[in-house]
């Protein structure tokens, strides 16, 4: 049991530590914030559920705290992309598809 | 011990950058990192509660406030 | 088993160093906010590893209430920044 929580908080850690260099070393705001919510949800929720089996009497208040974390990590990652794609911050020049500006498009063709 | 001094360390590289941007919204997301680590400590200093007050407040309610005054006025210092 | 909690805090303390990097660097508003956002989660589980390590109950409150209430702030910078200047 205290062996399966440890591998478990370590694979947690794990990917916290790829979401973090994933924001220092992807190219655009888009994929920073796919690789900053994505990868740091499910780093964090293992590590949470990890503590909570470590210390079977903690287990309830870590799974509320990975619930919520589950819950309110996505709000402001969808809005600060929503909002960086109104107010035009540029895609990399290695980009192959902008669905938004195709639709964009369209909509003025009518 | 060493991590005290890395968050104490990451705490002073964030106030200085938050008084040297240009920049103010960058500004104020700086200040907010600041609140979020002086957070951090005041745990490490074993007081929970005067953390969770700072966390409230500093997270939330600054930034919102500072957000606020900056669209009444001007985004860019020049 | 302390020992390789000591290098769980080590590995999340170098991530927090990368997103710092990004902070300072980052072009726009837009990548500092992504950063602040990657760095409130990444110490939430912080917290509750360090209230591991300390053997306290009452240490989980403060992740509760701050995986609760940290992405007001954030929303209402990504509403200023959606509306234009």
């Amino acid at each position: 049991m205290h062996l399966f929580g440890v591998i478990i908080t370590g694979i947690g850690t794990i990917f916290l530590f790829l979401g973090n260099l994933g924001i220092l070393r992807l190219p655009d705001v888009y994929n920073r914030v796919q690789a900053g919510t994505k990868c740091t949800t499910l780093g964090a929720f293992l590590t949470i559920i990890g503590v909570g089996i470590m210390q079977p009497a903690w287990f309830w208040k870590a799974l509320l705290i990975a619930v919520f974390i589950l819950v309110t990590n996505p709000i402001p990652s969808h809005a600060i992309a929503r909002a960086s794609r109104k107010s035009g911050v540029p895609l990399c020049d290695r980009s192959v598809v902008d669905k938004t500006r195709e639709f964009e498009e369209y909509e003025e063709k009518g | 011990m060493i991590f005290v001094f890395l968050l104490v360390l990451l705490m002073l590289i964030a106030a200085i950058a938050a008084s040297i941007f240009k920049d103010l919204i960058s500004a104020v997301i700086a200040a907010a990192l600041v609140s979020l680590i002086a957070a951090i400590l005041f745990y490490l200093l074993q007081a929970p509660d005067v953390a969770m007050a700072e966390a409230a407040i500093g997270a939330a309610l600054v930034t919102v406030v500072f957000i606020i005054a900056i669209r009444r006025t001007k985004r860019f210092e020049e | 088993m302390n020992g390789t909690l000591i290098i769980f805090l080590a590995i999340i303390g170098a991530g927090l160093i990368l997103c710092f990097l990004r902070m300072l660097k980052g072009p726009t508003a837009s990548d500092r906010a992504v950063a602040v956002d990657t760095v409130t989660t990444t110490i939430v589980a912080l917290l509750v590893l360090l209230g591991f390590i300390f053997e306290r109950y009452v240490y989980l409150d403060v992740s509760l209430v701050y995986s609760m209430i940290s992405f007001v702030g954030l929303v209402a910078l990504a509403r200023f920044l959606e509306r234009g200047i």
